[in-house]
């Protein structure tokens, strides 16, 4: 499917950054974590921003959910400025903010009962989610009594049960295991065939981001800047075959080449999209 | 509790029978243990032992109080003594409660509130609840209200501190997942903010239901009509030893059994943080 057919069927989740660049820190420790970053993504596709850790990926995820300033240039979703955050614009942490005094089913009703909605109703819309991710029989579990996969399909339904416009994800699958992370990979392919929706995935991992992107934007080391954007070319639904074919070690290893010549052999601390740190009060 | 035995070798179902005959074991080995105390006890005020720095002579045995315990459960003071102590102990712990918590969440939330309220509760915190029994007895009209004060300055403190810690220790990636999913201040309160500081406010109300029963019995024997601490004082003043040691056990089990009854409340308002022992 093309760009513009995409567009074509997806009302929302159009992306339009300029000149974005977003300052961290305060006073002699601040420092620019992205570095004047210009791209536009189109309703429904789904798009990894790729880089080594402490580029700034994460920093300008915080950004698009509005949870981080930008310092200088404009950050439009369909138009609209990136004010604070929205249900329209999802996000999800690498380790699941799930409510731990929350059931997993009350955990994704937590979208439909702050808009209101009456609990039979609100419930209905979680247990819909939750078959939607393949946990229809764990609705009842607290998160701790989830697997870390598991805690992060019932974080995916959380966020989609609001229908947003945008589902930004920080290294989701980053803390799995590697057979975990490829079922995990497949399932939100196949969730976002269902819902359709925009995506942006942050990654470190090339193999992850070839087999789930439409296109991919590699980031630089910090400051993050553009490297370069990527088309990936699989058709859908792609099969895990694919990461065999030559096609995929060509682009794998111009990936990686990118990304080796922006290190300079010191790995950076990992950021966060909630900024370097975070503090409960406001 | 049962601990499985240190041995390496025995197979699952060995293991399995030593731990319960262990547990049997452990039980025998502690009632024979309290039996022993009271033995030794007994003996020692029977026979008025005198050890030069400490003496038994006046001491009564555990047969001397067991029989003031009935005289004591048939007179119609019992009810009145038990039931203001109660009184008392509630209506100071559920100020505390109340003033603790609201106090707790707003320092913990907000850092304007933090700036207005901390240094003045900083000043006042390290003063022992006692010592603030003379003024409280100038500054209420009643002593009933003075002892209510004290109950409630003993409390107050413990249930405070905790709900600050709480609220300050609550995941910020929870709320800011909480903000994103439409949540709003209000709604991030009650639905992020006090759930996730209730372990630590739990924790806080038992700290404090013992601060405020060791308030009240000092406040009773200094100033009281009634009450347990009344009790046990007005025994030493009318030479009833043995309701010393009566009102010295009562005090003991009413304070356990509110500690009891409080962490049964806390495990049933924080299902998913259950600690391991209050969950048989």
């Amino acid at each position: 499917m093309s760009r513009r057919e995409l567009s074509a069927r997806h009302k929302g989740g159009r992306i339009d950054a300029e000149h974005v660049s977003i300052r961290l820190g305060s006073g002699a420790d601040a420092f620019e974590a992205v570095q004047d970053v210009s791209f536009t993504i189109e309703p429904g596709e789904f798009v990894c921003i790729l880089g080594p850790s402490g580029c700034g990926k994460s920093t300008l995820l915080g950004a698009l959910a509005g949870h981080i300033k930008i310092a200088k240039g404009s950050l439009h979703v369909d138009s609209e400025n990136v004010g604070g955050p929205h249900p329209d614009r999802g996000i999800v942490f690498q380790h699941h903010t799930l409510f731990p005094w929350k059931s997993a089913r009350d955990n994704v009703a937590f979208g439909p009962k702050m808009r209101g909605i009456r609990k039979a109703e609100r419930r209905r819309l979680a247990s819909e989610m939750l078959e939607l991710v393949g946990l229809s029989d764990f609705a009842h579990r607290y998160p701790k009594q989830l697997s870390g996969g598991m805690q992060q399909r019932v974080e995916i339904a959380r966020v989609l049960v609001n229908r947003p416009r945008l589902l930004l994800m920080d290294e989701p699958f980053g803390a799995l295991d590697a057979l975990t992370r490829l079922m995990m990979q497949e399932l939100l392919l196949a969730i976002w065939q269902r819902v359709p929706t925009t995506i942006v995935f942050v990654t470190h991992d090339i193999d992850e981001a070839l087999f789930l992107a439409d296109r991919i934007i590699v980031m630089s080391s910090r400051p993050g800047r553009i490297l370069e954007v990527i088309e990936v070319p699989f058709a859908r639904p792609r099969p895990t075959e694919i990461m065999a074919s030559q096609e995929f070690g060509k682009l794998k290893a111009h990936c990686l080449s990118l990304l080796r010549s922006t290190l300079d052999g010191n790995a950076l601390q990992r950021l966060s999209p909630l900024g370097i740190t975070a503090d409960a009060r406001n | 509790m049962v601990r499985a035995p240190l041995c390496s070798q025995a197979t699952e179902a060995d293991s399995l029978a030593q731990s319960f005959e262990s547990a049997y074991g452990r039980w025998i080995v502690r009632a024979i243990s309290v039996a022993v105390c009271l033995l030794a006890w007994q003996a020692a005020s029977r026979f008025r032992v005198d050890l030069g720095i400490i003496t038994f002579a006046n001491v009564p045995g555990p047969t001397d109080v067991l029989f003031a315990a009935i005289a004591f459960a048939k007179s119609p003071k019992v009810f009145a003594h038990i039931a203001t102590s109660l009184t008392r102990v509630f209506a100071g712990y559920a100020i505390a409660v109340v003033v603790g918590i609201g106090l707790g969440l707003a320092i913990g939330k907000s850092r304007r509130a933090a700036d207005l309220l901390s240094p003045p509760l900083e000043l006042l915190r390290p003063i022992p609840a006692v010592a603030w029994i003379p003024l409280a007895v100038l500054m209420f009209p009643s002593s009933e209200l003075s002892m209510i004060f004290i109950t409630f300055i003993g409390a107050v403190f413990p249930i405070l501190l905790n709900t600050v810690h709480g609220v300050e220790n609550v995941d910020p990636r929870l709320i800011a997942s909480a903000r994103s999913l439409g949540g709003t201040r209000q709604a991030i309160l009650w639905e992020v903010i006090l759930p996730g500081a209730a372990p630590s406010i739990v924790t806080g109300l038992a700290v404090g239901m013992g601060t405020s029963w060791f308030c009240l019995i000092t406040a009773e024997m200094i100033s009281g009509q009634f009450g347990i601490g009344y009790f046990t004082w007005e025994s030493y003043t009318l030479q009833n030893y043995a309701d010393i040691v009566l009102g010295m056990v009562l005090i003991g089990m009413l304070g356990m059994g509110s500690s009891y009854l409080l962490r049964r409340i806390g495990a049933a308002l924080t299902p998913w943080h259950t600690p391991e022992e209050l969950r048989r």
